[in-house]
């Protein structure tokens, strides 16, 4: 620990920002007070009007500069609630002060230890809810932007790969992870660095899950995802596509096979509002709207998987997955998209960054206005008929419940509807394993380990929680390898 | 990567291609389908496993050469792989026990009906297969339906069999003895004709579905059809559904979403032909 450095005060009169320009060691230190006048670095972006034409990301990620002066606004917390605050215990406070040492080797290798993904998470994660709600810095201001430090930190740990990635000792156990998803993934990660031999199952031809299906472009760069999966696979991890367990193979047989089992099939089916129209050409649930676009690559104009290009999009529901398709409209040439969820903006459970950079980009948002009937004409819809909704009484969320008002009625004009109002769990695997344990909407239960009703086997991410988050799922990963690895051990008893 | 074994050319337009696929070769059953995706970039289709090998480890697939998609799989030839496929999908057929089946086969519907007559027979069910075609070069797969009961060949233009649509051949069927259960794949138009023909006689009758699909694990919804005034996957709930309770006109309507897409996409296809024997010259 070198805190005396920081310690000292520092007589230098230059602007801070001009002061970081120079190498740790040739730069006077920062003071406690001057750490404290140091604003939040702004992300720089994609200008909007371009970006609402094309694919490429919206973030374009800090400068090394802006991140070693963001990382000096960390105020190295004794007790850094930070860490509390992620789903997977990153040791924030460690790798950003090696950050702002300059130390980019040793802050990688602190990040990634902690972090099996984190080019995806310092992207896609929520981190106004997570890590940056709880930093000391948002008491008073901004927190520190420890989202965007992360993504700093670890797409420089992937430019520089050393390449010699050592495969652990095996174990001599095998794991097999169904799902190649967030959870999937993390857990075959930590695995395969307790030397377990781990096979990851994937029904798609292509590993990444959501992250590959689900999350466009613009927002997490498939390149990134494949740089990720080839680590994994450095590390030893097979990966198996085209294998629908409940399908190609039963569950029983991989029990059978491998000491221990993974599910992490994530809540795959998509929801639709069960109303009248819906059926019509042109309505899409998100999830195959995404997938043609992302997985299938229909964005790009010689591709062989087709997709419809609305020019009036109304996209259905208020998180990220209606934000991913009403942005990926509007760069398919929507003139119009449109977001239409029933309560107002300040429940949109979308990542904040993502409702921002929506508005940017032009999407006109119908709040607390609620579908009653998609319209059409010829079998293509024309239309999508509408209540407008005021908030009620508090419901079981603890959200006022939006109740239709009456005589409100009125038609968005649209050529396409996206159905973006979240998912449920996929009864391919579940309903073909016997002994399986399911709750009343068909989740998997687990116990306070992780594990199913079938020892040895157990679950996590949105098969066992029902649809939420890239984090969520991947600290259900990092913890089910840890139950796992301790199962495997002999030290947790078949329950 | 799944290497081609066989090729051998059906009809004009239909190709039967013998690809391995060990796995699924073992375990599939009557009825059920496979995602493919040909190459890298290429879309994902279902095709039926029309028959399989268990001990050669392969399965064949037969295809309509009617798009860009297909097109590009029919030109794979023995010795070329198919990159993806997955599989077994979908329930398998729900097949008659004992009694007499009628298996209806339009165009290149008859590769789906093939595992169920092969299905039905094993079970000792005696079956009936009503295959047709617009004229003789357009009938697929008499011999193998021979080897599993009867075969009525129709032509539409009668050049071979007897002249005219299943459909006429299946009421003389149905008129003439006693059938438990019927077995209709081929285009919409030619199923719904079949339920209909059926229904007054309250014959149970079985069609497969071949809507729009991307996963085929019922991730998507895009396979949805309306069975009973019910939405159904086709992927997971299906393929095959009660012909008497299918909305059929919904489902043609919805195969026809990329209508437009398919045609410039077969266009730019023949185009690339074109000029690529342009420049071979």
């Amino acid at each position: 620990m070198n805190e005396p450095a920081r310690q000292q005060p520092a007589p230098d009169p230059r602007p801070i920002e001009e002061r970081l320009d120079h190498p740790v060691g040739e730069r006077a230190p920062i003071t406690p007070r001057e750490r404290m006048t140091i604003l939040r670095q702004l992300m720089p972006e994609q200008d909007p009007d371009d970006r609402a034409t094309n694919f490429a990301e919206v973030n374009l990620g800090f400068t090394e500069k802006l991140a070693v002066i963001e990382a000096e606004r960390c105020l190295q917390c004794k007790n850094p609630v930070c860490i509390t605050g992620c789903p997977v215990r990153v040791n924030i406070p460690q790798f950003i002060d090696l950050l702002a040492r300059g130390d980019m080797r040793g802050a990688a290798d602190s990040l990634l230890d902690d972090n099996a993904l984190p080019c995806v998470t310092g992207r896609v994660c929520p981190q106004e809810s997570q890590c940056e709600a709880v930093c000391l810095r948002g008491k008073k201001g901004d927190p520190v932007a420890i989202g965007y430090l992360e993504r700093f930190v670890a797409d420089w740990a992937n430019r520089h790969r050393d390449g010699a990635t050592v495969a652990p000792a095996s174990s001599g156990k095998s794991v097999a992870v169904i799902g190649s998803g967030p959870a999937g993934l993390t857990a075959a990660g930590e695995l395969a660095k307790h030397g377990h031999a781990v096979t990851v199952f994937e029904a798609f031809h292509a590993a990444g899950g959501v992250l590959i299906y689900g999350i466009p472009e613009f927002r997490l760069p498939k390149d990134i995802v494949h740089d990720e999966i080839e680590r994994l696979e450095a590390l030893g991890v097979r990966i198996e596509p085209n294998a629908i367990i409940g399908n190609t193979y039963t569950l029983d047989e991989l029990r059978e096979q491998f000491d221990a089992v993974f599910i992490a099939v994530g809540a795959g089916l998509p929801v639709f509002m069960d109303v009248p129209g819906e059926n019509l050409k042109g309505v899409y649930s998100a999830n195959e709207y995404l997938t043609r676009v992302n997985l299938m690559g229909a964005y790009r104009p010689d591709s062989d998987t087709p997709v419809l290009h609305g020019q009036r999009v109304a996209v259905v529901g208020g998180g990220n997955v209606a934000m991913d398709a009403v942005r990926t409209a509007r760069r398919l040439g929507a003139e119009e998209a449109i977001i239409v969820y029933r309560r107002g903006e300040q429940e949109l459970p979308a990542r904040r960054e993502e409702v921002h950079h929506a508005q940017q980009e032009g999407i006109r948002f119908e709040l607390q206005v609620a579908p009653v009937e998609v319209v059409g004409e010829n079998g293509w819809v024309t239309g999508l008929r509408c209540v407008r909704m005021e908030l009620g009484e508090p419901d079981e969320s603890g959200r006022r419940r939006p109740v239709p008002v009456p005589g409100s009625e009125f038609v968005i004009d649209c050529d396409m509807v996206v159905v973006a109002i979240g998912t449920r769990s996929n009864p391919v695997l579940t309903t073909s394993a016997a002994g399986l344990n399911l709750n009343q909407w068909g989740y998997i239960e687990v116990d306070g380990a992780g594990m199913t009703s079938i020892p040895g086997v157990f679950a996590g991410g949105d098969i066992v929680r029902g649809a939420a988050t890239v984090i969520l799922a991947m600290g259900d990963g990092k913890n089910a390898a840890a139950a796992i690895d301790a199962y495997l051990a002999g030290a947790l008893p078949a329950s | 990567m799944h290497p081609i074994v066989g090729k051998s050319q059906l009809s004009p337009n239909v190709t039967r291609l013998i690809v391995e696929a060990p796995r699924i070769a073992q375990i599939r059953e009557p009825g059920q389908f496979v995602i493919v995706r040909a190459a890298e970039g290429a879309e994902r289709i279902p095709l039926t496993i029309a028959d399989a090998d268990p001990e050669r480890g392969t399965i064949t697939l037969i295809v309509q050469a009617i798009g860009k998609t297909t097109e590009d799989l029919v030109a794979l030839e023995v010795g070329g792989v198919i990159r993806d496929i997955a599989g077994p999908l979908g329930k398998s057929t729900e097949l008659l026990e004992s009694g007499h089946a009628v298996c209806v086969g339009g165009g290149v519907g008859t590769a789906v009906i093939l595992p169920i007559a092969q299905g039905l027979q094993r079970a000792g069910v005696r079956v009936t297969s009503v295959i047709g075609g617009r004229s003789r070069e357009w009938v697929i797969l008499e011999d193998e339906l021979g080897e599993a009961g009867e075969v009525v060949v129709c032509t539409d233009d009668g050049s071979y069999g007897r002249p005219g649509f299943v459909t006429q051949a299946l009421a003389d069927v149905i008129a003439s003895e006693k059938v438990d259960a019927i077995y209709a794949v081929g285009p919409v138009p030619m199923m719904r004709a079949v339920a209909e023909m059926t229904r007054p006689a309250g014959i149970h009758t079985v069609v497969s579905l071949n809507p729009i699909m991307v996963d085929g694990t019922g991730m998507c919804g895009g396979c949805r059809v309306s069975v009973g005034g019910e939405t159904r996957y086709a992927c997971v709930d299906g393929p095959e559904f009660d012909g008497h309770a299918v909305d059929f006109a919904l489902l043609g309507d919805r195969l026809g979403i990329y209508r437009d897409f398919e045609q410039a996409a077969l266009e730019r296809r023949h185009c690339a032909l074109a000029a690529q024997l342009a420049a071979a010259r």
